[in-house]
């Protein structure tokens, strides 16, 4: 069995899975500087909503779509109950109301689903592929294969579309951008709606993999954070780089040195890199205008 | 007039006291948080099997009034509700600790008061060392570390590797594993670990299956670790005997790791979980199928090992009240010391005044899983 390129995989399957979180980050970050922490929720509404359409006969593909659809309405009343009514105020309070927000839909899921884990059916099937002697789930390809192509999507609509630059305007200076007739609080409601979205489409993808439960929302979260502030908050190349580098520190770590270690010594990188690099690996450097 | 209805209402009162004397029952369990997988199929088999007792004449003709308050896993609240069922409440007899913290909060307290207590924990050190007032009925991690090991020697096993969660449970598990290892001279020479929420454990198993000499892997662990790590065994095709521990004793776990995958798995579980297929002549089978009927009928979900925890609690407190034909805390404690024989879901209880958890390591089943079901070993 050959151990590193076994570790690559391993961490490659994880790092897509907080690379899929991260760039759900980005979106709200762009258009409003807001980090969301009810992120790690949207992913769990899409594994939890895709799970239970599915037991109740819907199929794989339309559970899934309607998981997405449906997280995607409740971003928006996210944005419409308690983040719009907010307006004006600083975005540390924005952001410890979406703390309370992931409370709040963490409570409501734990009501509505169960307290028990699920898992959904691989979407190829359990039989693993073999390389030069290591090992990697179809699954795990379906992962890597959504970070990208979600990837992909962000970053073209961010530079080659009208509305990914009024997003980026918004978040710029919200006064200047209403100025030049950008309808701002119609970008914070798609802002909400895509992320939810993307957040819900990793649910969907990872569970199968990761499994799902009322509280898995939180520990995806704190994951997907890191790894975007690794890779520089708001770009999606960041959230991508840095989730993929961030599984990748993990399966090496808990591979040549100890499991026990795995955690503190990808924490202990991140320090390190942000030590150097402020602004993560990709961040723009702020310039502030007086 | 005024005389007829004040004389007629202390005849009633008086009827009232001698017919429906009653024995109150304290419970702190944590039905909802962190630990609700534990307290809330234990809360249900509390209040299911006290109606049911009181709708077949009580104990001795007195009704058991049950007090039951959620502490949601947290210790302290479990202290403050203990205090409450005690002093407020007038209980004189208390189950619960769905947890080994809620446990420890109520058992010193409980042991101080004089109130007899059966906890629902794991751990060893509720009861060793003994304290009078406690007792416990689930069996310990250390046991179960004590009848994996006795399938590994039969199979002629002497080298493994482990691979542990760091969660309370698995931690746990995993020293007290690595404690009793040497008496059945099985050497651990790969141990790894993973946290509780991790979603690839492949590398601490590559690891393992490099390790020179293996011949078989435990994995200590709870809720979906050990889904993981039997998916990334069968991914990896891993060829050795995997031993899971009672933590995921559960029809849930063969649904989360897939049929395939966790074909061939070997874990301890009490009768409970393989009631239906327990022989005919088997000591426990009538308690664990008629439980089992009954609990599924009432919660409308699986029945599972929490819940018969639960059960075998109170049918030693029943019984010890029964036979203590008193409702005098003190009373009950000695004829709960007293109890030899009890059987339950989990196994045969007889306490001793150096024993009040009374179980051995017959309590345990050893299991394996064929065809995506439960199968007995021995």
């Amino acid at each position: 069995m050959d151990s590193l390129l076994q570790f690559l995989f391993s961490g490659l399957t994880v790092g897509a899975v907080y690379a899929l979180v991260a760039l759900g980050f980005t979106i709200i970050y762009n258009a409003s500087d807001v980090v969301n922490f009810a992120q790690g929720e949207f992913v769990m509404l899409g594994g939890m909503i895709t799970v239970f359409a599915h037991e109740a006969g819907i199929p794989l593909p339309l559970a899934a779509l309607l998981a997405v659809v449906l997280t995607a309405a409740i971003g928006v009343a996210l944005n419409k109950l308690a983040i719009e009514p907010a307006r004006g105020a600083p975005v540390v309070s924005i952001i410890i109301i979406t703390i309370g927000a992931s409370i709040f839909i963490r409570g409501a899921s734990q009501l509505i689903f169960d307290k028990q884990l699920h898992r959904l059916p691989s979407f190829s099937g359990d039989a693993p592929i073999r390389i030069g002697g290591a090992t990697i789930l179809p699954q795990s390809l379906w992962v890597i294969g959504g970070a990208l192509i979600v990837f992909v999507a962000l970053w073209l609509f961010f530079t080659r579309t009208l509305t990914g630059k009024a997003v980026l305007a918004t978040a710029n200076n919200r006064l200047a951008a209403q100025l030049v007739g950008i309808n701002t609080r119609a970008i914070m409601t798609l802002s909400f709606a895509l992320s939810a979205a993307i957040g819900a489409l990793a649910g969907v993808l990872a569970t199968p993999i990761t499994l799902v439960s009322y509280d898995v929302g939180v520990a995806l979260a704190l994951k997907g954070f890191a790894a975007a502030m690794l890779g520089g908050m708001g770009n999606p190349k960041g959230a991508l780089v840095g989730g993929l580098l961030l599984g990748l520190f993990e399966a090496l770590t808990a591979g040549y040195l100890s499991s026990q270690y795995k955690e503190a010594v990808a924490f202990i990188v991140i320090l390190a890199v942000l030590f150097a690099m402020p602004q993560g690996l990709f961040g723009a450097k702020s310039t502030e205008r007086v | 007039m005024k005389t007829t209805m004040t004389l007629t209402g202390l005849t009633l009162a008086l009827l009232a006291s001698t017919a429906h004397a009653e024995l109150r029952l304290g419970a702190s369990l944590s039905a909802t948080g962190p630990a609700a997988f534990l307290g809330d199929p234990e809360a249900k088999t509390l209040e299911m099997l006290v109606e049911e007792l009181n709708a077949n004449g009580g104990i001795n003709g007195e009704d058991v009034v049950l007090t039951l308050y959620d502490d949601g896993g947290d210790p302290n609240k479990a202290r403050t509700f203990a205090t409450r069922l005690i002093e407020d409440d007038g209980v004189v007899a208390i189950i619960g600790g769905s947890t080994t913290g809620t446990t420890m909060a109520i058992a010193d307290l409980a042991d101080g008061e004089g109130i007899p207590f059966i906890s629902l924990a794991g751990a060893v050190s509720i009861i060793d060392p003994v304290r009078e007032f406690v007792f416990k009925t689930p069996h310990t991690d250390r046991m179960a570390c004590e009848k994996i090991f006795t399938d590994m020697q039969a199979q002629g096993t002497t080298v493994i590797g482990m691979i542990s969660g760091t969660d309370g449970f698995g931690a746990s598990m995993q020293a007290q594993c690595k404690d009793v290892a040497g008496d059945y001279d099985i050497t651990i020479a790969a141990d790894e670990t993973y946290g509780p929420g991790d979603a690839d454990m492949t590398p601490q198993l590559t690891n393992i299956a490099n390790t020179d000499g293996i011949q078989a892997v435990l994995n200590p662990g709870f809720g979906q670790g050990p889904a993981v790590v039997t998916r990334n065994y069968a991914q990896l095709g891993i060829d050795l005997p995997l031993y899971q521990s009672h933590g995921v004793a559960s029809n849930g776990f063969i649904e989360l790791a897939g049929a395939d995958a966790a074909e061939g798995v070997r874990l301890p579980g009490t009768a409970l979980l393989i009631a239906d297929i327990l022989p005919d002549d088997d000591p426990q089978k009538e308690v664990a199928t008629t439980y089992k009927a009954a609990f599924e009928e009432q919660a409308g979900q699986p029945v599972s090992t929490f819940g018969g925890y639960a059960h075998d609690a109170f049918a030693l407190m029943v019984d010890a009240m029964t036979r203590a034909g008193s409702d005098d805390p003190q009373d009950i404690r000695d004829a709960l010391e007293a109890t030899s024989g009890l059987i339950g879901t989990t196994g045969t209880y007889t306490f001793s005044e150096t024993d009040h958890l009374g179980l051995d390591l017959s309590a345990f089943r050893m299991l394996e899983i064929v065809d995506g079901g439960w199968s007995a070993i021995d």
